[in-house]
């Protein structure tokens, strides 16, 4: 109860943020070159002014940016986030349609990277400035260094060309009808390379943070406490560093959710998958702000549920918060 | 008496590029069943890594090199780490002095208990409940029930610490080590802790080896005590030989640095104020608009004090008492809600931004942190001279006036050049004087100036400030906690507590016949209160 | 002075220096080795590597010499990369500031703007820049450096809250001194280090930004950039691979090499981590 009227508290906090995050984009997008209207006139070949009148009227484009701002501030309050010209559909059907990839990516992809960078980080800790550290430590710097993309091109060169053991692309395999758990297997299959691909980087901090947490808390007070009651060294670990080490942990997740969407925009473009972020590229090569707009505050929303998410979780594991 | 613990020749090794090789030399202790050994030292001399050695948890790179510690026939600095954990909390406790970082902020003082009892034996989860709320109910803690189930950070201070006692006698072990614990706490908790201490050790017969550096707390609680310096044992003995006649000349020394509670006879003050403090209050809220706990502190409430020309007033309080917030309004580096500051004929209270920034050159302050006090990245010289260079000194004006102040506090001229790491806690808090003196003011805010310093240099710091102050003509408030260096550098008094000034009157007066219930709460808590030290330690009020 | 000498004797930052300066040679021995554009046709496409001495690392699908454009994608990538990064710094170290010394109402504002920059995905908010102007150099690296600010303004805002509270600090106001200098030459300076340290991360990820961006297609097409190179290989991944591995190699060592170097500068910077 505590825990949840905190994070109530922490998600009213947010609508500040997301009101200044709607007025910066509205803002924006005044500073484009041209309207709306424009581009539709452009797209049709020219107009006679009369008819572009009626068109700055139909869209709302004859009043002043105040009221623009208003009316643009109350639809996307109501959820609307208005027409797609070229998929011919409200936009938040378009992105309806592909939120689930990206979701099933950005999930597994985090789970994958929390867990191995925390193990990781754990096993570098524990052996610090010695040989496993440097492996790993080193192993992290390169897996930060690789570009998202490049890894993903090559994994398709070595997995799907050379050794021919994962598919190069998409979802599932289109046409076969798989129901079930043959389903879901085959998305598995198909899912394996993107999300390690996406996971790498991430996976790099994870270990890097969990690493230089675990040394943190090692040098604490109450550790040594532990160490004078005559823990073991592994229940010194487990019983009393481990939960403490894990807090930063936490909040990195929340503090790079923002960013793990950003890569699944490549990820998915490497793998042909039908995500947000393919979605993301598409609007902006065919110049549909629309729809891109309708992906930015959508992706906003995803970033700040994940961190009222994280904020319970927080919450859960450290008892100082809220009291 | 049976001796328990036996520290025979020890030896304890630095990392090479330490400042000395060894932490300890050649030290040989014995720990008798039912005693309390106070192993006392300054900072640095080595007594905290006695208790490192004992117990096998020395710092990285550190190790015994010689020597033995004999604990029940068996040699601890031969034994393997597995039989160490064996004897570690079981049959020796150990309290440190952080008791906030010294239990893990994320459980449950119970199950932390409860942990030790886990640890060392097969007790069942239904026996050692019981056995956590006895230990908590021994260690006078109200509500053992709920207090088990409380996160360290909802108790306080005291009794987080009586929790960490209760944690360190959970298994009756012959020898408890406390580490300077009550070093953190404010004298009325250390008073109930050394209390409780002492009535464990005397109900349940164990050995206690208590390190500390306060001789106050030496006369309260020790029945032996052993004087540490620089690695070396100098002196040990039973309590009252050592504090009545004490016989190395470091012994000796640190006493005379320890101030008498007994005020000396009052110095001639006048009666004209040149500060006037009148009904200042500061209140903090806590938690913004989407707080669903806005708390509300009242800090400072309705203050009303005066400090004489040439005088000095200290204001004593424990933590939390609104003393330190009361010393920032009179400086404005916080804003009084209400109530005025009188200068001479000016109220700082309501002056503007810019021109309190005109006004400072009048009222300075000096710091307690030597460390925090002085910006790392300037020279000792230019932090002295950024007061007269910003009220319109020219630069090298300002320094050469930077290397008179240096004179003026002891310090080498020539120093000037040098950065604040390169100078010992002493000098630093003597360059800090330099920088609030540099302006020439007229009153002098000292907040804990001399409270992160070891006690002889603490008591060289207090007779600088003596000399200076008169030979300057300075009026001076002086925040302390420490009601021993109050009584003696202090003309008048006052005493606050929970933001407000409960008694205020002649230091004489006050120490004499305290009129309110905790100004008496407070001098009955100041440890080894009942022991004057032999030689009368007039190095304090050294008058030119 | 001190710093420098714990850098050099570290051999992570000695690795990540010589590999920086390796780049950076590149990338000005680039119109030497290289003077014709290396973006206009050279010879036979689809060369493999050391076949052909002229084309040491082969041509691509265009025919385009593939070193000529590794190296002068070095200039590209160093130069977006310092600049974003300089602006980042400047824009994130400027709010920090304000923000933590002052607090209040100065605080909550700045860091709801933060916070709504961090908000959104970065590489989405770049999407968006480029989509809502253009995409040539100049704007891209911009546009990098606006989505690059706010983890620098978080960490100089907690620094300064921290510090604005230290007692040196407090000397400073009690002495008269004014805001802006102790905000800029008494608590910055103290402030720096682990911001100087987050540059390189900055920088890292500005690289890695901008060559994302090019992969996609989305950044200029008339400059020689590594990512542009990947996409372009990507035609003929199946088949010609090293297309696309070769610069894929040269962002990840230049990154690296950025890191290498940043983790060495905290190190010495912060000597008491490095002793754990």
């Amino acid at each position: 109860m505590r825990v949840l009227l905190l994070a109530l508290r922490r998600l009213a906090a947010s609508l500040p943020t997301l009101f200044v995050l709607l007025v910066g984009l509205f803002l924006l997008l005044q500073l484009a070159p041209g309207d709306t209207v424009d581009a539709l006139v452009a797209q049709i070949g020219g107009g006679d002014p009369t008819m572009i009148e009626e068109l700055r009227r139909y869209y709302g484009l004859d009043v002043s940016v105040a009221v623009q701002l208003g009316r643009y501030v109350w639809r996307l309050l109501q959820l609307d986030l208005g027409y797609s010209a070229i998929y011919g559909k409200p936009v938040a059907d378009v992105i309806l349609e592909r939120l689930p990839a990206t979701l099933l990516l950005m999930g597994s992809a985090l789970s994958f990277a929390f867990a191995a960078g925390m193990a990781l980080g754990v096993l570098a800790a524990r052996r610090v400035n010695r040989w496993p550290d440097t492996l790993i430590s080193t192993l992290g710097l390169i897996f930060y260094a690789t570009p998202s993309f490049w890894f993903g091109l090559m994994g398709i060169v070595i997995f799907a060309v050379k050794l021919g053991w994962l598919p190069a692309g998409g979802f599932e395999e289109i046409g076969a009808g798989y129901t079930g758990f043959r389903r879901v297997a085959d998305i598995a299959w198909h899912l394996l390379l993107p999300t390690l691909t996406l996971a790498l980087i991430f996976l790099a901090t994870y270990l890097r943070i969990m690493r230089a947490s675990m040394l943190e808390v090692m040098n604490l007070d109450f550790v040594r406490t532990a160490k004078a009651k005559g823990l073991s060294p592994g229940r010194v670990i487990t019983a009393h560093v481990l939960r403490n080490a894990l807090l930063p942990m936490v909040t990195l997740i929340g503090l790079q959710a923002g960013t793990m969407l950003g890569g699944s925009v490549v990820v998915e473009s490497v793998f042909a998958l039908p995500g947000l972020g393919r979605l993301a590229y598409e609007a902006v090569v065919q110049r549909d702000l629309n729809t891109l707009l309708g992906i930015v505050f959508v992706s906003a929303l995803l970033v700040i549920v994940i961190n009222f998410i994280v904020d319970l979780l927080y919450a859960r594991l450290d008892p100082r918060i809220a009291t | 008496m049976k001796t328990v613990l036996s520290i025979e020749g020890l030896t304890v090794a630095l990392p090479p590029g330490a400042d000395r090789p060894h932490a300890l030399e050649d030290v040989s202790l014995a720990l008798s069943a039912n005693e309390i050994l106070c192993v006392v030292g300054e900072s640095g001399s080595g007594k905290s890594m006695m208790t490192g050695a004992l117990l096998g948890l020395l710092p990285e790179g550190v190790r015994a090199t010689a020597g033995k510690i004999l604990f029940d026939g068996e040699d601890l600095l031969t034994l393997g780490d597995a039989a160490l954990r064996k004897i570690r909390g079981a049959r020796i406790g150990m309290v440190f002095q952080e008791p906030m970082t010294a239990l893990n902020p994320l459980r449950t003082i119970g199950d932390q208990i409860a942990e030790m009892f886990r640890t060392h034996t097969d007790l069942v989860s239904a026996e050692i409940t019981q056995r956590v709320i006895d230990l908590l109910r021994d260690v006078h803690i109200p509500h053992p029930e709920e207090a088990r189930r409380a996160y360290p950070h909802e108790l306080s201070g005291g009794q987080r610490q009586r929790a960490m006692i209760a944690m360190a006698l959970a298994l009756e072990p012959r020898v408890l080590i406390a580490d300077e614990p009550t070093t953190a706490l404010d004298v009325t908790t250390q008073a109930q802790i050394l209390k409780l201490i002492r009535e464990l050790q005397q109900r349940k017969g164990t050995a206690v080896l208590f390190i500390t550096h306060d001789f106050g707390v030496v006369a309260e609680i020790a029945d032996r005590v052993a004087v540490m310096q620089r690695g070396r044992l100098v002196e040990a003995g039973r309590a009252e030989d050592i504090l009545k006649r004490p016989q190395h000349l470091y012994t000796k020394a640190l006493i005379a640095a320890v101030p008498p509670l007994v005020p000396p006879p009052p110095k001639a003050v006048t009666a004209e104020p040149i500060l006037r403090i009148e009904h200042v209050s500061k209140t903090y809220r806590k938690g913004g608009l989407w707080s669903r706990h806005r708390r509300v502190t009242h800090a400072v409430q309705d203050a009303n004090l005066v400090l004489p020309r040439g005088g000095t007033l200290g204001i004593v309080g424990e933590s939390g008492s609104g003393k330190s917030t009361l010393a920032r309004c009179i400086v404005r580096l916080l804003d009084p809600d209400s109530g005025s500051i009188h200068l001479g004929g000016t109220d700082l209270a309501r002056l503007s931004r810019s021109a309190m920034r005109e006004q400072t050159r009048r009222i300075q302050m000096v710091f307690q942190d030597p460390f925090a006090s002085l910006n790392p990245r300037r020279r000792a010289g230019e932090l002295v001279a950024q007061g007269p260079i910003i009220h319109g000194e020219t630069p090298a004006k300002a320094l050469a006036k930077a290397k008179d102040m240096f004179a003026l506090v002891g310090l080498d001229p020539d120093a000037t050049e040098r950065y604040p790491h390169e100078f010992s806690g002493g000098q630093r808090q003597r360059i800090g004087l330099a920088r609030a003196l540099a302006l020439e003011p007229e009153v002098l805010v000292a907040d804990e100036p001399v409270s992160a310093l070891d006690v002889s240099v603490q008591a060289q710091v207090l007779r600088l400030l003596a000399d200076l102050r008169s030979r300057l003509g300075l009026s001076v408030v002086f925040i302390t906690h420490d009601l021993r260096v109050a009584a003696q550098i202090c003309d008048r008094i006052a005493v606050m507590k929970s933001g407000v000034v409960v008694e205020e009157g002649r230091t004489a007066e006050v120490f004499g016949a305290p009129r309110h219930s905790y100004t008496r709460a407070l001098l009955a808590s100041v440890p080894g209160r009942g022991w004057t030290p032999p030689e009368r330690s007039d190095v304090l009020l050294a008058a030119p | 002075m001190e710093a420098l000498k714990r850098l050099v004797r570290s051999p992570a930052a000695i690795a990540g220096l010589v590999l920086l300066l390796l780049v950076i040679g590149m990338a000005l021995t680039a119109p030497i080795l290289f003077p014709k554009d290396p973006l206009s046709l050279a010879g036979r496409p689809l060369q493999w590597p050391f076949t052909n001495a002229r084309f040491w690392l082969g041509t691509d699908t265009t025919g385009r010499d593939i070193a000529a454009q590794v190296f002068h994608g070095a200039r590209v990538s160093l130069l977006i990369g310092i600049v974003a990064t300089l602006l980042a710094i400047t824009i994130g170290v400027v709010i920090g500031a304000v923000a933590g010394y002052y607090g209040g109402f100065v605080d909550d504002g700045l860091m709801r703007i933060t916070e709504a920059f961090q908000t959104l995905p970065n590489f989405l908010l770049l999407l968006v820049l480029v989509a809502v102007f253009a995409s040539d150099i100049k704007t891209v690296t911009i546009a990098i450096g606006l989505v690059s600010w706010p983890a620098a303004a978080r960490l100089t805002r907690a620094e300064f809250l921290s510090l604005r509270s230290r007692e040196f600090v407090e000397a400073c106001r009690t002495l008269g001194m004014r805001d802006l200098q102790i905000i800029f030459r008494e608590i910055l300076p103290n402030a720096l280090p682990p911001v100087i340290v987050y540059a390189s991360v900055i920088m890292a990820v500005a690289i890695l930004l901008e060559s994302a961006l090019a992969f996609l297609n989305l950044s200029d097409p008339n400059i020689p950039s590594w990512g542009n190179l990947i996409g372009t290989g990507r035609s003929v991944l199946r088949t010609q691979w090293y297309v696309s591995a070769i610069p894929g190699l040269a962002i990840l060592l230049t990154v690296l090499s950025v890191s290498l170097v940043g983790q060495g500068l905290n190190d010495a910077l912060n000597p008491r981590l490095k002793r754990r």
